[in-house]
């Protein structure tokens, strides 16, 4: 038990400490006691800089776009596999989409330029047939919801796992009941599959609402450079460029507290709201 | 089960649904694989047959392993591969040692402060510790540039920790007891009676970390220098960024990589995946579910 609390105090407790220094003006030189306490004036900078706001908006667009395509894909894929009667096509299928998850975000946009890149599979195909290609890497107008597909292609078929699950756990009775009583396969997912999931898809709205503010660093970080700032700079990236690459360390600390703090305020707004709702919650 | 499990109750679906289900399915097969393929196919492919059909293929006509052969030639790509096999190794044993003992402490109950580890553990869920407060804990530390740097900040998962202290959780308590009443002391009962049980749920949480330390390349952009580079970190410089790889073989510095050489270094990241890939199939919907559920 011992090394493992010792690792959470260091590099979780010890650097939750270390946010002191977005209080501080932190001077690599003077170190990490000795630089001088600076007040909230990372904040008022942080606040007072344009390309912060910018940050803020991609994340907030990034996230709303994420909460309505990609978060109700798992779902969709897992009640596709869920009404298939053959185990057997369902298990294969289920190997294949589950494959993604398992692959780096390096793997995942460098197959994505692969596939959609301006010498890609999708503009030969197109340019082939004689249709005009699509520049889509690269595009900064396309890049959030190119974002969005990345993430549906990684991640859509891992999510089902857990929808699958409680699909499962339905009481088959409730199906054979509603279908004596005439229920057709739509009224029966309304009225007993619905039902009996709720509670899950709640559990996983809190959990992303809660993590909304995290857009997928490591994926936005990668394509950053072929479209600019202007389109893909998240908190995330804002902090990683002010912070480490210009070295500005207060301002890049600051940024990421704010988001830390915004980020427990909405699981416990979010917790807060579904047990108003009568519903579980992640916690009690 | 037979390959049909139709209950008696459900209507027959009609033909139309049927086929829209199947295509459905289809296209997500192929969505998934197709990419993997066209890899796969340009690495095996000459440099002459990729730039005639436009940067890529579906099917080699001359299969060579050329492109392999130079890369595994350069150097950069081979240390590379070191670097991420020694990573992944070290890391998995380091993380699962810590991982099992602090879950085995806090499954059982009357262990001296449990609950409040537990909870100052669960805390770190909901408040992540930021990118730059840790990058100055592990300069601090003088870590950067050491390998430690790629294992120790991220040493144990509190999710694969749920998950395992879950696992335990479940064994009955009457095994702890007749260990106990043989004269076993905690760590003879964690590794005759607790581990053996867990088969499953130590193989999923291992591979877990084994992928997790496998696929990382951010910690070692920042912490370490391009000599320690793990394959992934490569990956990102010479495949996404374009950059050059100085000792390609290739012999043609003014460009970068060829198309061939990025699709094997990608195959080569990919491979180990593709391989512990049906190990881990075999285990893991009931190791997340166990864990999922309890958390």
């Amino acid at each position: 038990m011992i090394p493992g609390v010792v690792y959470f105090l260091v590099f979780h407790y010890g650097v939750l400490f270390g946010n002191i220094i977005a209080f501080k003006d932190y001077v690599p030189f003077d170190g990490f006691f000795g630089s001088a306490w600076v007040g909230v004036s990372n904040f008022t900078s942080m606040f007072g800089d344009p390309a912060f706001w910018h940050a803020a908006l991609n994340t907030i667009e990034i996230a709303v776009l994420q909460l309505v395509f990609y978060f109700p894909a798992p779902l969709g894929l897992a009640l596709l596999l869920h009404s298939l009667t053959s185990t057997t096509i369902r298990r294969v299928v289920q190997s294949v989409v589950y494959l993604p998850h398992f692959m780096s975000w390096v793997i995942v946009v460098a197959l994505a330029q692969q596939m959609l890149g301006d010498t890609g599979v999708l503009n030969s195909a197109l340019s082939g047939s004689g249709l005009h290609t699509v520049d889509i890497i690269g595009n900064p107008t396309l890049f959030k919801p190119l974002t969005v597909l990345e993430v549906i292609w990684k991640d859509c078929g891992w999510g089902t796992i857990i929808f699958l699950a409680s699909l499962t756990q339905v009481d088959e009775q409730l199906y054979e009941a509603s279908a004596i009583d005439g229920a057709g396969p739509w009224r029966r997912f309304w009225h007993v599959t619905l039902p009996a999931i709720r509670p899950i898809i709640i559990l996983l709205l809190i959990m992303r609402i809660g993590d909304i503010l995290s857009v997928g660093f490591e994926q936005i970080l990668l394509q950053r450079n072929s479209v600019g700032p202007q389109a893909a700079e998240i908190i995330d990236t804002f902090v990683y460029y002010k912070g480490l690459i210009a070295g500005n360390f207060g301002l890049g600390a600051a940024a990421g507290l704010v988001k830390g703090v915004i980020g427990a305020i909405l699981v416990f707004s979010a917790n807060r709201v579904s047990h108003r709702l009568g519903e579980q919650g992640v916690y009690s | 089960m037979s390959a049909s499990a139709r209950p008696h109750w459900m209507e027959r679906p009609k033909k139309a649904t049927m086929a829209a289900k199947g295509v459905a399915l289809a296209v997500v097969v192929v969505l998934v694989l197709v990419p993997f393929l066209v890899v796969v196919a340009t690495s095996l492919a000459s440099q002459k047959e990729v730039i005639k059909n436009g940067g890529w293929v579906l099917w080699p006509q001359h299969p060579t392993f050329e492109a392999y052969r130079t890369m595994f030639v350069g150097g950069i790509v081979t240390h590379a591969l070191w670097v991420s096999v020694g990573v992944t190794v070290v890391g998995t044993a380091a993380s699962m040692a810590c991982t099992v003992m602090l879950a085995y402490a806090l499954a059982r109950p009357r262990v001296f402060g449990g609950k409040p580890v537990l909870l100052l553990i669960l805390f770190t869920f909901l408040f992540p510790p930021g990118m730059i407060p840790t990058y100055l804990m592990v300069k601090n530390l003088g870590l950067l540039n050491n390998y430690v740097a790629l294992i120790a900040p991220v040493l144990i998962s509190v999710f694969n920790l749920v998950v395992l202290r879950g696992f335990f959780q479940s064994i009955p308590e009457d095994l702890f007891e007749a260990a106990r009443l043989d004269g076993a002391g905690n760590f003879r009962i964690l590794l005759t009676v607790v581990l053996p049980l867990s088969k499953a749920a130590l193989a999923v949480v291992s591979l877990f970390y084994a992928v997790a330390y496998w696929n990382s390349w951010f910690q070692a952009s920042i912490y370490m220098n391009d000599d320690h580079w793990p394959l992934q970190q490569v990956l990102r410089t010479y495949v996404l960024s374009g950059a050059q790889m100085a000792d390609n073989g290739a012999g043609d510095s003014a460009m970068s990589a060829p198309q061939t050489i990025q699709m094997a270094v990608l195959v080569v990241a990919t491979i180990p995946i593709l391989l512990i890939y049906p190990f881990l199939q075999k285990y893991f919907t009931k190791g997340v579910l166990t864990g999922a559920i309890k958390s």
